[in-house]
């Protein structure tokens, strides 16, 4: 029977051809635009947790604060949540640092009677303090403590860039809203029409004593096999487009600093399976409405 | 064959009203068709003929009365049982509904693979009926390639190739030559020789005289049942 139900479900494809390829082409359109989404979100989530492994707070002290201090002051940072390290450096070690730095302009330093720089602390942050907000009380609650002259945190475009990052997932989740109700909407109107264009085929059906059932499940199997078709084009065409992506930037600016890599099998897994949902719920809807009598 | 004594009813009208809207199609018709008869139901256009045939097979639901097939009451079976109910019957249709897009076989195959039959065995009775209504040549044709004559004997095939127990037949040969028609009702009367219940309308009244069997009178909706309900035809009342 099974075999029979796909039979038939492949034979409507064929006999509806154009129907057929208009819907498979919107689905793999909308598959497109919403995996192009995903591939973004995880992509640009691997280089923002790249970036804020080197996430630093640098906390310049006041001067002449006294050794035992400096320990107290030091279990505090390592008590805060969301720190992942804390170094101590003081300010000879600053100075020596900046002419490490400043080799060609060594002689700038010769005429320094007393040394400028303040003892600091750096502390970093864990990769999994990843909201900005957090990076900023914890700042304010660094700069709090008397003993504490000055924070910075120099990656401040960071916190805009996650600012922009929250807002780019607020609209993929809105585009991938739409799309998931427009291919739905298009998967039901497709599967309307070929019920109309065989009405006369399922009331014929329906008198020499098919079950609904029966009349049902080629309709089903047409909408699920859309989905998957529609979601293996849109990967597809993803995945070329990845490719040729990839080796672009892989040649580039950001060579070295990261991998940029593709959907992993679980969420194309994901993508086609919801694909084949909405398929499914095309299907439902439109039977439902059309094949009530 | 089937026993000469097994004379029960199976089909049962006990006083059935049908309204399209404020028109009354059938006025008080009650009547029995026991097993094994071959019935015609004639009587002038708009008598309410194809109604009759549509409210046993629930293409129609009664206004009023109560519908009995093989002891099944009709307005109380459940929505999900009338495609049981109507593998009972085998349908000849007078605009003979084959699917167009469909071969012979395929149009034919239809009945068997809707109740869930095996493969192997469709192919077989569908194969077997086609030789019964000498269309096995023309089992990959599309009905629309075929003649009016070949396309009622494919229609006759669909409605027996189920073994139902109840053949209905709208108007069979209404659009056949005489050839056609001949056929078409001989094969009715081998099904009826096999044992099936066989229910024609027809307003043909050559074709009563030529076939014979129980008439059943339908003149305005009402059933003359003063002249032939219990008798076999009687050339007066036509």
């Amino acid at each position: 029977m099974t075999i029979l139900f796909f039979k038939r479900a492949i034979e409507d494809f064929r006999k509806n051809r154009l129907l057929n390829v208009v819907t498979l082409l919107t689905v793999s359109l909308s598959i497109l635009i919403v995996s192009a989404f995903i591939l973004f979100f995880i992509n640009t989530n691997e280089i923002m947790n790249f970036w804020k492994k080197g996430l630093r707070i640098m906390a310049y002290l006041k001067a002449d604060i006294p050794s035992s201090e400096m320990l107290d002051l030091r279990r505090q940072f390592q008590t805060m949540s969301g720190v992942e390290s804390v170094i101590f450096i003081s300010k000879e070690d600053a100075l020596k640092q900046l002419k490490a730095q400043m080799k060609r302009q060594a002689s700038l330093f010769d005429n320094l009677v007393k040394n400028p720089l303040p003892d600091a602390f750096e502390i970093r942050m864990s990769a999994a303090t990843q909201s900005w907000e957090r990076v900023e009380f914890l700042a304010a609650q660094i700069e709090s403590l008397d003993e504490v002259e000055e924070v910075e945190y120099g990656q401040k475009w960071l916190g805009r860039f996650t600012q922009i990052f929250d807002l780019f997932t607020f609209t993929g989740y809105a585009m991938c809203t739409i799309f998931f109700m427009a291919a739905v909407f298009i998967m039901a109107n497709t599967i309307r029409l070929v019920i109309y264009s065989r009405r006369d085929e399922i009331e014929i059906m329906r008198l020499v004593g098919a079950a609904e059932r029966f009349i049902k499940i080629p309709f089903y199997i047409q909408g699920l096999l859309q989905g998957a078709l529609g979601a293996g084009i849109g990967l597809a065409v993803l995945f070329v487009a990845f490719l040729f992506m990839a080796s672009n930037i892989e040649r580039g600016f950001f060579s070295g600093f990261f991998n940029i890599q593709f959907l992993p099998p679980l969420i194309s897994g994901a993508i086609v399976l919801t694909s084949m949902l909405v398929g499914w719920l095309g299907s439902y809807l439109s039977l439902k409405q059309f094949l009530k009598g | 064959m089937i026993d000469a004594d097994d004379k029960s009813s199976v089909i049962r009208m006990f006083h059935v009203h049908h309204n399209y809207g404020t028109q009354k199609a059938l006025i008080d018709i009650t009547l029995d068709i026991l097993k094994n008869d071959f019935v015609f139901i004639t009587g002038p256009s708009g008598a309410g003929k194809t109604t009759l045939l549509k409210l046993l097979y629930l293409a129609e639901a009664v206004t009023e009365g109560q519908v009995l097939i093989d002891g099944m009451n009709l307005s109380r079976i459940p929505r999900k049982r009338v495609p049981l109910l109507r593998r009972k019957f085998g349908i000849i249709f007078q605009d003979y509904k084959l699917i167009a897009s469909r071969s012979v076989f395929d149009n034919v195959s239809l009945v068997l693979e809707a109740g869930g039959k095996k493969r192997r065995l469709i192919q077989k009775k569908v194969r077997s009926v086609l030789r019964l209504v000498g269309m096995e040549d023309r089992q990959t044709a599309l009905p629309l390639s075929l003649s009016g004559g070949e396309q009622q004997r494919v229609a006759v095939a669909r409605a027996i190739v189920g073994d139902p127990k109840i053949i209905l037949a709208d108007e069979p040969t209404g659009s056949l030559d005489d050839d056609s028609a001949g056929i078409v009702m001989d094969l009715l009367r081998g099904v009826h020789i096999r044992g099936t219940t066989v229910i024609i309308a027809t307003h043909d009244k050559d074709l009563i005289r030529k076939t014979g069997g129980r008439v059943l009178y339908l003149k305005e909706g009402r059933l003359d049942t003063s002249s032939i309900i219990e008798k076999d035809y009687d050339d007066s009342i036509l």
